[in-house]
């Protein structure tokens, strides 16, 4: 009876459009299609969700089965043949993308989803060119969702992404189909709209077409004069990943970016509605030097060589630095190497927090954190201090009878007095905008948002993740790290760091939990320290 | 008996006792040998009733025609879950009138075939969900199901047998596709009355996530004389593919409409001119609609030699469906009879699917626009086209139902549309 023990497949082989692969067991004929390069129109499907196959677009011939079947809900199986462009299939998606242009009202021209619609992206891939409704369309109008949506109901297509995402993802079942028929539309309970939810933006971002759409974006942009920039939410210690659209040199708006390990498909509304401080205008362009009670804007080259002959006459005298966890860990870093070098001292940061975290129930692992900052936990591993109250104010006393250096980095300092260190030695202040306290520093620098440069934040679990410059910054504005490792280096007679990548370098070497990370191990979705996060899958 | 007409050519199984008030009660079903069955089945393996009812060749009589016997044996063996019945009285095909009269006339074979059913299967529960519309039924059934439990037919220990069997009436809140048996079990679970994607089917993931099977109310009030007398039995009427008798609800231009239990393979002429006494004032026959709205028309010749057996209709060109025949004589405008029908679709989709959601209202706006005399040739095309886009491209046949109606009639009628298309005429348009 002795069987040669076979080894297990490793997974399911199977031909889609003559192509051969082998993908593990469960995957959906859509998936692995997708794996293959192939992209099989849909609506109702999304990876985030569950999949009801009531679109009918996905549809695929399969050989042997006696008609189509929806490809995002029939797993793969040996031997399967597949042809999503056959003459059966794609006749089938023609059809139905005649179905939804009955009704829609085809107003690209003013629709926001216009350009990066999946309907205008399907018809004009597969439609007919020429439409033969001739009747009126329906017309349900618009609707205020509450919250921070608008719901244009005649561009529709009753995918239900946004039901399913409210009862799945949020678990709070804040938006119902009511009616039947192509009477049915979306809609709140009664008087309950979406200002109930904490995530409901990204209804907006799941609607494939302009049917849910944000009242903050409303006619702001033509999504195709966009451009995206790999990001990472500022607005809380989870390090939701984003992109950065911007236009003109303005955020316009912030988009999830998928990262399966820290937010999947989704950001909160708290996060995703704080971008306009990245456009203020107010900004610090110049470096400014206050001597002899007048502050004076100057070039880099003389401001750094004052700097340098100011502060090294300052050596062995202890340094308080105050800096902001909105700051990346490279300019924190910096600042780290800089107090280390004129002989010590000590480094606070202050920062709000939330009485409570906002939980996204139905996605493990993400919720708005309660400390609201990007990367409070990159200052903490450098060494920093959290000082102050839950607004972030306060803390800053004992700058009062400080004799050394203050160093204060990104914090404006909005509450302090003007005279919040009266007997420091010196003043410098490296930021991006300034305030009353602020006045009359020695030294006001100014440098770039993490918006404006390439950095990394480390989240709450000591993720590392990487953004990328979105922006120019304003003036002679340039990244910290790049200011203070260049008045380092001159210090010690050597250069400092010309790229962040160097400057990341130099934090990495410092700190443990870092060992072994650089730009390319991070890569776009992170890089774990210590202990590796769980990976949640949607669906399981 | 037979209700409200009876014909000497009927065999009267199911439909015995209809318009016998007193057959309604628990002491009168007795007395008429009433849950004689039920006894002889507990006596039985499970097993063996499941023989039985595969020997019978009795198929599901809710409009598909599967053999019920071996859908009954696709339920698991195995108890690891709880498995459940439900019986489909949700009748909302136009054209069927059948299983309400089951509900009104004899409860309790109803009941009676249930609890067999559930025993052969090993359901501890069953729903019987009624129509929402089926007023008066459903307080008939639930009277005698109170009455059952009252007498230990139903609960905990059926009859004496150890056996726990629970009916629970549920009335729906009349919705077509809460027909459709995965709409039937969300409605029920109390979601939205949609159908759901098989695979899984119903034996293995059905109603509150549970194997389940469900059954039309005329394939279970079938089973208790059938456990009484045997398969073979059954077998003497019908055809061999179609064995047994079948609830015929006649409407439509004929002087005697009504239900009729006739074997299946009973010529569709006779049932016209001889059960139903013919044509209202002998005028002549235009088209019969043979199994209810969603399957095609039949022209007159087609229908004069129609057997009426499952396959006997599919080879005159249409579908036995729930045996609902709708018979129209020449004074009928067909135009306007198929608009009508699309109408009821296009109101009664449940807007999941696009190609129905959009398909039955864009059927019906172009076939109201012809009918109001504002059509072009080229929508008959258009309409052909539109309803071959609606075959099997959802989830549940409502769409499909749509296509069989229109498109036999445009092939059949095809003067009628262009009289109306080209001249404006109509069709006994008074």
């Amino acid at each position: 009876m002795a069987k040669k023990a076979t080894a297990k497949p490793a997974g399911v082989t199977l031909t889609i459009d003559g192509q051969e692969l082998t993908v593990p067991v469960g995957t959906t004929l859509l998936q692995a299609a997708q794996g293959a390069g192939t992209e099989v129109p849909h609506y109702c499907y999304h990876p985030g969700l569950s999949s009801p196959a009531m679109c009918r677009l996905c549809l695929v011939e399969v050989e042997g089965a006696p008609k189509l079947l929806p490809s995002c809900t029939t797993t793969v199986s040996d031997g399967q043949v597949v042809h999503t462009q056959s003459d059966d299939a794609t006749r089938m998606r023609q059809g139905v993308l005649e179905f939804y242009l009955l009704n829609h009202p085809l107003d690209c021209p003013i629709c926001d989803q216009s350009g990066e619609c999946d309907l205008q992206d399907y018809v004009f891939a597969e439609g007919r060119e020429h439409g033969r409704g001739r009747e009126a369309k329906r017309v349900f109008g618009r609707d205020d969702l509450g919250g921070d949506i608008l719901f244009y109901g005649d561009r529709c297509v009753m995918c239900t992404r946004c039901v399913r995402f409210m009862n799945e993802i949020e678990e709070k079942p804040l938006l119902t189909v009511v009616e039947r028929g192509n009477r049915a539309v979306i809609d709140t309970f009664f008087d309950e709209g979406l200002e109930k939810s904490d995530w409901a933006g990204n209804v907006v971002d799941i609607c494939p077409v302009g049917a849910l759409v944000s009242k903050d974006f409303l006619h702001k942009a033509r999504a195709w004069d966009l451009e995206h920039t790999p990001s990472i939410c500022p607005n809380c210690s989870q390090g939701c990943n984003i992109d950065l659209h911007t236009r003109d040199n303005l955020v316009h708006r912030m988009k999830p970016r998928i990262n399966l390990e820290v937010n999947g498909h989704w950001i909160c509304d708290y996060g995703r509605g704080r971008y306009e401080w990245l456009n203020r205008g107010d900004r610090l362009e110049v470096p400014v030097m206050n001597a002899e009670g007048r502050n004076t804007a100057m070039s880099w080259t003389t401001a750094l060589e004052a700097l340098k002959v100011r502060i090294g006459a300052l050596r062995k005298s202890s340094v308080k630095a105050v800096v902001s966890p909105f700051w990346s860990n490279e300019d924190l870093g910096a600042v780290s190497r800089l107090v280390e070098t004129l002989g010590g001292g000590s480094i606070v940061f202050r920062s709000a927090r939330a009485e409570e975290e906002v939980v996204l129930q139905g996605y493990e692992g993400l919720a708005r954190r309660k400390a609201l900052a990007p990367n409070g936990q990159g200052a903490e591993l450098l060494g920093c201090t959290r000082v102050g109250d839950d607004l972030g104010q306060g803390g800053l006393e004992d700058l009062m009878d400080h004799e050394g250096v203050v160093l204060v980095l990104g914090d404006a300092l909005d509450d302090q007095p003007e005279d919040f260190a009266p007997n420091a030695g010196l003043v410098l202040y490296l930021g991006a905008y300034t305030s009353s306290a602020l006045a009359s520093v020695d030294f006001q620098l100014p440098v770039t948002t993490f918006a404006e440069q390439e950095g990394t934040f480390t989240n709450h679990a000591g993720r590392v993740q990487r953004f990328w410059p979105a922006l120019s910054g304003p003036g002679a504005a340039r990244p910290a790290w790049l200011v203070l490792g260049a008045l380092v280096g001159a210090l010690q007679g050597e250069d400092g760091p010309n790229t962040a990548e160097k400057a990341f370098d130099l934090v990495a070497q410092a700190i443990k939990s870092y060992k072994g990370l650089d730009y390319e191990t991070i890569g776009a979705q992170g890089g774990p320290s210590g202990a590796p996060v769980p990976v949640p899958v949607p669906g399981d | 008996m037979g209700y409200p007409y009876s014909h000497e050519k009927e065999v009267p199984i199911i439909s015995e006792h209809f318009g016998d008030p007193e057959a309604r009660t628990l002491e009168g079903w007795k007395a008429r040998g009433g849950y004689e069955a039920l006894k002889k089945a507990l006596d039985m393996s499970p097993e063996d009733v499941v023989e039985i009812v595969k020997a019978s060749g009795l198929r599901g009589r809710g409009g598909a025609g599967f053999p019920t016997g071996l859908k009954w044996s696709f339920m698991p063996k195995d108890k690891a879950k709880p498995h459940y019945l439900l019986c489909n009285a949700d009748e909302s095909e136009p054209g069927t009138f059948k299983d309400r009269e089951v509900l009104r006339w004899v409860p309790h074979l109803l009941i009676e075939g249930c609890v067999i059913a559930a025993y052969a299967m090993g359901a501890e529960h069953v729903y019987i969900y009624c129509r929402g519309e089926f007023f008066e039924a459903t307080q008939v059934l639930a009277k005698a199901v109170e009455d059952a439990y009252a007498d230990g037919i139903l609960g905990d220990d059926v009859l004496g047998s150890g056996q726990k069997i629970d009916v629970t009436v549920f009335a729906g809140a009349g919705a077509y596709i809460c027909g459709e048996e995965t709409g039937l079990m969300s409605s029920l679970e109390g979601r939205r009355g949609e159908p759901r994607v098989k695979p899984p089917f119903p034996a293995a993931v059905g109603a509150f996530g549970m194997p389940t099977t469900i059954n039309n109310v005329e394939t279970l009030a079938a089973i208790p004389p059938i456990v009484r007398n045997g398969g073979e039995w059954y077998r003497q009427w019908g055809t061999e593919e179609s064995p047994g008798t079948k609830l015929f609800c006649v409407s439509g231009h004929v002087n005697r409409p009504g239900n009729y239990e006739l074997p299946l393979g009973f010529p569709l002429k006779d049932l016209i001119y001889e059960v139903c006494c013919g044509m209202v004032e002998d005028r002549p026959l235009k088209a019969v609609i043979p199994g209810g709205s969603s399957v095609a028309l039949l022209s007159a010749e087609e229908a004069e030699n129609c057997s009426l057996s499952y396959e006997g209709v599919i080879e005159a060109g249409s579908m036995l469906g729930c045996a609902s025949v709708i018979v129209m004589d020449e004074t009928t405008d067909i135009v306007h009879q198929v608009a009508r029908m699309a109408s009821f679709y296009a109101h009664e989709s449940c807007g999941q699917c696009t190609p129905c959601r959009e398909g039955t209202a864009w059927v019906t706006t172009i076939l109201k626009r012809i009918e109001d005399g504002r059509g072009t040739e080229d929508d008959l095309d258009t309409l052909v086209e539109v309803t071959d886009q609606m075959i099997g491209t959802t989830i549940c046949v409502l769409s499909d139902s749509v296509a069989p109606p229109v498109q036999s009639s445009i092939e059949k009628f095809r003067d009628e549309y262009l009289a109306l298309i080209r001249r404006g005429e109509r069709v006994g348009a008074a």
